[in-house]
């Protein structure tokens, strides 16, 4: 394995699609259409993101109560739901899910 | 608020979240060290790279001795969702310098993105955004870096550091921040049918399901709102 191409392409291919929109902005217009559909994008992913990371464990889907990353999560989403606090929903979810490891 | 109070806000309001990425820059250390990557070459490309799950991606298939054009292919399509990152900020850049626009690009991740935009929801006239996304970048940064060198340097010295569950501080830290996001009827419909999808194209390769998810929730959370949107007109024509 070559490293010095490895970084470089690693660099140019996680650079590219991060700079690309920012350095178009302002010389194309965006659709409104498109512009509505991108307010989505943060909800949609880090939603997705939560639920493969929450319930994907070792290549299978494991939605039981055993599940400490559910437990977790669920405790983080109540918290998050009233509180809207963000530092009290990580220590709420990261307390439960100790809890979680300790007694199951 | 003056540029330094504002860099310095955006550096506090991803704290949780640099928390959350400091096992996760301590593990990718070790791992790629322990995969055949070099000493220097697990340090540059934290510091060059810059993307979390595109790295570990990366020194998971060095591992398995992929052939260079498959890790890079590969590294693309993680990365593709910081595409749609970066075309949702666009509104917001489009008075900036390039220098800028390519600096803010450098540091766009999923924690960066996460904050900027909860901040950009709580106050869309926010001026001086830059200086908040650079704080909040230039942290997640630092850490990152240091973090992977004291990875480097731990790494042979804790055993068994990849089973510790640790991505669970990330995942709490995602549910702080889209939970309260959620208002409206389209945005929790987007929400719930992103988690199905993901969990439906969990086994598709190379995380394409995500981006397929990504398409799905985003088009139902527009569909819902334009079908709200003209609602609310029909009733008030009445």
């Amino acid at each position: 394995m070559n490293e010095a191409l490895l970084i470089a392409g690693m660099a140019l291919l996680t650079f590219g699609p991060r700079y690309l929109p920012l350095a178009l902005a302002g010389r194309v217009r965006i659709p409104p259409l498109l512009e509505q559909a991108l307010r989505f994008v943060p909800i949609a992913v880090l939603s997705a993101i939560i639920a493969q990371t929450t319930l994907v464990r070792n290549g299978e889907i494991d939605a039981s109560p055993g599940n400490p990353y559910l437990l977790a999560a669920v405790a983080a989403g109540v918290t998050a739901y009233f509180s809207r606090q963000l530092f009290a929903t990580v220590a709420v979810g990261l307390l439960v899910y100790a809890a979680a490891r300790w007694l199951l | 608020m003056t540029p330094a109070r504002l860099f310095l806000t955006g550096a506090r309001d991803t704290l949780p979240l640099i928390l959350a990425a400091i096992p996760f820059g301590i593990v990718y250390g070790a791992l790629a060290m322990n995969n055949g990557l070099s000493e220097w070459a697990t340090l540059a490309i934290s510091l060059f790279v810059f993307a979390g799950s595109a790295q570990f991606i990366a020194v998971t298939l060095v591992a398995s001795a992929a052939a260079l054009p498959v890790i890079l292919l590969t590294v693309f399509v993680v990365n593709l969702r910081h595409m749609l990152y970066a075309a949702s900020l666009m509104p917001w850049v489009s008075g900036l310098p390039q220098r800028l626009r390519a600096q803010m690009a450098f540091w766009l991740t999923d924690e960066t993105y996460a904050v900027v935009t909860n901040r950009i929801g709580q106050d869309p006239e926010l001026k001086g955004l830059p200086w908040y996304y650079c704080g909040s970048g230039l942290a997640m940064y630092g850490n990152w870096v240091f973090c992977t060198w004291l990875g480097i340097s731990l790494g042979q010295q804790i055993p068994n550091l990849t089973d510790w569950g640790l991505d669970v501080a990330m995942v709490v830290a995602f549910i702080g921040i889209v939970v309260p996001a959620l208002q409206s009827r389209a945005q929790w419909a987007c929400a719930l049918c992103a988690g199905v999808c993901a969990l439906l194209t969990h086994d598709w390769p190379h995380q394409s399901g995500l981006l397929f998810t990504a398409l799905v929730a985003i088009t139902i959370g527009v569909v819902l709102e334009r079908r709200a949107a003209s609602n609310t007109r029909e009733t008030s024509y009445e």
